[in-house]
C-alpha cells in the first residue's frame, strides 16, 4: 500500500481529532464503543508514524504557498517524537479500559485523552509559530480537565494549580509571540529564522526568547517553574499521570525549547550555559526531594523533574554528542516513566493506597507488576545493560567531552541519587514482606498487564537501540541531524 | 509607550494573581493578563492612520495593502480570546468544584497536597 | 451538607417589562448572529463572532425568564450533540479539499475565478466552514453558560464536609 506521505501529515492532528468527537456524540453511554474508538485510533496513529520513519515533508494547508500560508513539517526530530507520543499513547489507552471502568463518564476520558494526543502532534508538526501555540493550548486544556477527572479533593486541587500556573506560561508564551511577530513580520518558523539570522539578536529578540525560556520551562516543569508538577501528577489518574509525565512535558516542553533554541533562534554560548544550569538545578533538586517522598507517584514525580534536568543538560552543552544524549534520554525516559506511573496506578488499583510505608511484598501478589516495575527502575537508576544506563553514559561522556567536569561529576552524583531511591521504592513496595492488611488482593487485569509489558517490551527493545553506535543511536542519530545543522534555512 | 501600558496591564494581572486569596479573584487577574497581552499583540499589528482591513468593492489592493492595518494580529487575537473563554470555563468549573469540596473559597485553607 | 447544589423549580425570572422586550429583542439577536456567520467571508465576524451572538440570544432568554425556558428550546443534549457535529463538519470539509483539485487539507475546493467578489456565494467552501464554526461555537458557549449557572447555594448547615476521596463520580468538571 503506497499512500504519500505527505497526505499523512495533516492526518496525525485531524485523526485524533474527529474520533475525540465521535466518541463523545456516539459513545455517550456505551463506554465500550468509545473504548473501541480510542483504541482504533491509537493503533492508527501509531502504524502511521512507524509508517512515517525517514520521510521528510512540508505541507502548506490549504495549498497557500509558504510565507502565507501555514504549514506543517515533518522532519526527522518530528517523526521520533511523533512514535514516542503515539506508542505510548497506545499502551495508556490500553491500560485505561480497564483503570477507568471504574468511572461513570469514561466516554469523556477518551475523548479528553484523543484531544490532548492531538494538541500534541499538532505542537510537533507545527512549522508555524502561532499554530504550536494553539496546539499547546488544546493539548494543556485537555490535560487540566484530565488532571481534575476524578473530582477527589486532591484532583480539583492540584489541578486549579496547575491551570493558574498554566495559564500564566501561556500568556508569557504569546507575549513572546507578539514581540517576534512584530519584530520579524512572519510567523513561520523558517521565516522568522531567516530573518533574525540576518539581523542578529538584538534586545527585543532577546526579551522574547527569554519569555519563552520561561514559558517553557513551566511547560516542562523545569527548576524553579516546577512547583506545580509534584501536585499535579500524583494527583491524577494513573493513566494521566503516565501521559503526562511521560510524553506531555516532552512534547510540549523540551521539543519546542530544543526547536527554537537551535533551529530557530540560533544557539549562542550564553544561551547554552542558561539552559546547562536550568538542568543542572533540576536535576539535583528534583534527585533530591525525590528521595525523601513516602508517596509513590510523588516521588516518581520529582524524578520526572530531575530527569527532564538531564535531557536540558544534555541539550545545553550543544555538541552533537549531548544532543543524541538528550534526545535517546527523552525516548528512554517516556517508556520507563510512563511504565512506572502505570505500575504505580496498578498498584494503587490493587491495594487501594499510594503510601510505601503501607506497602510491601507485591511480587508475590502483583507478579507482572513487579517484573515490569523492576526492569523500568532498573532503566531509569541507570543500571547497564538497560536502555537508561546507555543515555545517561553518553550524557557523562559529552560533558567530559566539552570540558564541563563539574557538571559530569554532578551528572554521575544525581544518577546514583536515582539508583537509591528507585531500590527504595523497590525494596518497600515489591521486596518487603507481605502486609496482613494487603494479603488478599486480586491479580491485576488483563488489559492494565498486557499495557505494562508492552511497555516495558519497548524499554528492552530501546537498550538495542545503541548497537549501531554511540554516536548513532537508531533513529535518534537523524533526529540531532535535525538540531545541529543549525537555524532553519 | 503604549506597548509600557500593555505591560502595565499584565503586571496588574500577575500582582493581582500571585497577592488574591479568592479563587474567583485569581481567576479575574487571570483574565486581566491575558487581555493585556491580547492588547499587546493587537497594538502589533498597528499603522499610524490606517484604514480597517476590510476590502471594499473598489479599491486597489495596492493602495489598500499600504494604508491598512494588518490584519493578522486581528486574527491571532481572535483565536486567543476564545482560547482564552475555554480555559476561563475549565478555572470558574473548578473553582465551583473547589467550594463543593472544601467549602472555601480561600486558597490559603485550600492545602491539602503537601510536601 | 455540601454548600452548592442545584435546586429544581426554582429559577429566576424578571418583571414583565424586560421579559416582554426581551421576548421582542431575541429573534433579531440570532438574526444578526446568523447574518455575521453568513456574510463572514465579506465582513467581519465569521464563525467566532457570529457563533457567540446566536448563543446570546438563548442566554438572554436564560437570564430573563431561567433557565427552564432556554433548555426547553435548546436541551443539554441536543446543544452537546450540535458542539461535536459542527466540528465534524469542518474537519470533514477540511478532509474532502484532499480528493479535490490540488488535494490539500482545507483546499477551497469551490472557488472559481468566474465567481462574482462580495457576493454571498463568493467564498468557496468558506462560509460552509463559518456555518459549521458558528453551530459550534453557540452550543458550546449555550452549554458552557447554562452548566455552570445551574448551581445555586443554598443556605443550609455547613456542616462535616464528606470525605468522598472514594466516590470517584468522573464528572467532567
Amino acid at each position: 500500500m503506497n499512500i504519500d506521505v505527505q497526505t499523512l501529515i495533516p492526518m496525525f492532528v485531524a485523526l485524533p481529532l474527529g474520533m475525540s468527537l465521535l466518541i463523545q456524540l456516539v459513545a455517550r453511554r456505551r463506554h465500550v464503543l468509545g473504548e473501541l474508538l480510542a483504541i482504533i485510533a491509537m493503533l492508527l496513529l501509531t502504524l502511521m508514524s512507524c509508517y512515517a520513519i525517514g520521510h521528510k515533508g512540508i505541507y502548506h494547508l490549504g495549498g497557500w504557498p509558504t510565507p502565507i500560508g501555514i504549514d506543517m513539517r515533518l522532519d526527522d526530530l518530528a517523526i521520533l517524537l511523533l512514535l514516542v507520543i503515539n506508542v505510548v499513547g497506545l499502551a495508556v489507552t490500553l491500560y485505561s479500559v480497564d483503570y477507568m471502568r471504574r468511572f461513570t463518564a469514561s466516554s469523556h476520558f477518551y475523548g479528553l485523552f484523543l484531544l490532548m494526543v492531538t494538541g500534541m502532534n499538532g505542537v510537533v508538526l507545527a512549522g508555524d509559530l502561532f499554530n504550536l501555540y494553539v496546539f499547546l493550548e488544546v493539548a494543556a486544556i485537555a490535560s487540566y480537565s484530565l488532571v481534575a477527572f476524578g473530582c477527589a479533593h486532591e484532583e480539583l486541587e492540584a489541578s486549579f494549580k496547575y491551570i493558574v500556573l498554566g495559564s500564566l506560561s501561556s500568556a508569557l508564551i504569546l507575549t513572546g509571540v507578539a514581540l517576534v511577530y512584530g519584530i520579524t513580520g512572519t510567523l513561520n518558523l523558517a521565516h522568522i529564522a531567516s530573518r533574525i539570522a540576518q539581523t542578529g539578536m538584538d534586545a527585543p529578540l532577546l526579551l522574547a526568547f527569554g519569555l519563552f525560556i520561561c514559558g517553557f520551562s513551566f511547560k516542562s516543569a523545569l527548576v524553579p517553574f516546577h512547583a506545580w508538577l509534584p501536585d499535579a501528577h500524583p494527583s491524577a489518574p494513573a493513566p494521566v499521570s503516565a501521559m503526562l509525565s511521560g510524553v506531555l512535558i516532552k512534547a510540549i516542553g523540551i521539543y519546542v525549547l530544543a526547536r527554537l533554541a537551535f533551529n530557530v533562534f540560533g544557539v549562542t554560548d550564553s544561551e547554552l550555559s542558561l539552559l546547562r544550569w536550568l538542568g543542572l538545578l533540576s536535576m539535583v533538586v528534583g534527585g533530591f526531594l525525590a528521595a525523601g517522598q513516602k508517596d509513590i507517584k510523588r516521588l516518581f514525580a520529582y524524578s520526572s523533574i530531575s530527569q527532564v534536568g538531564f535531557m536540558v543538560l544534555g541539550l545545553g552543552l550543544g555538541s552533537p554528542l549531548g544532543i543524541v544524549g538528550a534526545l535517546y534520554h527523552l525516548v528512554n525516559h517516556s517508556m520507563f516513566k510512563s511504565l512506572l506511573f502505570l505500575n504505580a496506578g496498578a498498584v494503587e488499583y490493587a491495594t487501594g493506597t499510594r503510601d510505601l510505608n503501607k506497602l510491601g511484598g507485591l511480587n508475590q501478589k502483583l507478579p507482572i507488576t513487579g517484573a515490569t516495575s523492576l526492569i523500568g527502575s532498573m532503566s531509569i537508576a541507570g543500571v547497564p545493560p538497560f536502555s537508561g544506563f546507555w543515555s545517561k553514559l553518553i550524557i557523562v561522556l559529552a560533558c567530559i567531552e566539552g570540558g564541563f567536569y563539574g557538571f559530569g561529576v554532578a551528572a554521575v552524583l544525581v544518577s546514583i541519587v536515582t539508583l537509591a531511591y528507585q531500590l527504595k521504592v523497590q525494596r518497600m513496595a515489591f521486596f518487603a514482606s507481605l502486609p496482613e492488611a494487603l494479603k488478599g488482593l486480586r491479580r491485576e487485569p488483563p488489559m492494565m498487564a498486557l499495557a505494562m509489558i508492552l511497555l516495558a517490551v519497548g524499554c528492552i527493545a530501546l537498550s538495542f537501540a545503541v548497537i549501531t553506535g554511540l554516536r548513532d543511536p537508531w533513529l535518534i542519530g537523524a533526529a540531532q541531524q535535525v538540531l545541529t545543522m543549525g537555524v532553519f534555512k | 509607550m503604549i506597548y509600557s501600558l500593555c505591560l502595565l496591564l499584565i503586571l496588574v494581572g500577575l500582582y493581582g494573581v500571585v497577592v488574591s486569596r479568592h479563587t474567583l479573584k485569581i481567576v479575574v487577574s487571570l483574565l486581566i493578563m491575558n487581555h493585556g497581552v491580547h492588547l499587546l499583540l493587537l497594538l502589533v499589528g498597528y499603522r499610524q492612520g490606517g484604514s480597517p482591513p476590510i476590502v471594499d468593492p473598489g479599491s486597489v489592493i495596492s493602495e489598500f495593502a499600504s494604508g491598512a492595518v494588518d490584519p493578522l494580529p486581528q486574527a491571532m487575537v481572535l483565536t486567543a480570546i476564545v482560547i482564552g473563554l475555554g480555559v476561563l470555563a475549565l478555572m470558574v468549573a473548578l473553582c465551583v468544584r473547589l467550594y463543593e469540596r472544601y467549602g472555601t473559597f480561600d486558597v490559603t485553607e485550600i492545602r491539602r497536597l503537601r510536601g | 451538607m455540601s454548600g452548592v447544589r442545584k435546586l429544581p423549580g426554582s429559577e429566576a425570572s424578571m418583571s414583565l417589562t424586560v421579559r416582554t422586550v426581551a421576548r421582542w429583542l431575541k429573534g433579531p439577536i440570532l438574526l444578526f448572529g446568523i447574518y455575521m456567520v453568513l456574510y463572514g467571508h465579506i465582513t467581519p465576524g465569521g464563525g467566532f463572532g457570529g457563533g457567540v451572538v446566536i448563543a446570546l440570544a438563548f442566554i438572554l432568554i436564560t437570564v430573563v425568564s431561567g433557565e427552564r425556558a432556554s433548555l426547553h428550546l435548546f436541551s443539554k443534549g441536543a446543544s452537546s450533540r450540535l458542539d461535536s457535529v459542527g466540528l465534524l463538519i469542518f474537519l470533514a470539509l477540511g478532509w474532502l479539499g484532499t480528493w479535490w483539485a490540488s488535494g490539500y487539507f482545507f483546499n477551497n475546493f469551490i472557488a472559481t475565478p468566474e465567481t462574482v467578489q462580495f457576493t454571498l456565494l463568493s467564498g468557496g467552501i468558506m462560509p460552509m466552514e463559518n456555518i459549521a464554526l458558528g453551530l459550534k461555537v453557540a452550543s458550546a458557549l449555550f452549554l458552557v453558560f447554562t452548566v455552570l449557572t445551574a448551581f445555586q447555594i443554598v443556605e443550609q448547615d455547613v456542616g462535616e464536609l464528606a470525605d468522598t476521596e472514594d466516590q470517584h463520580q468522573g464528572d467532567k468538571p
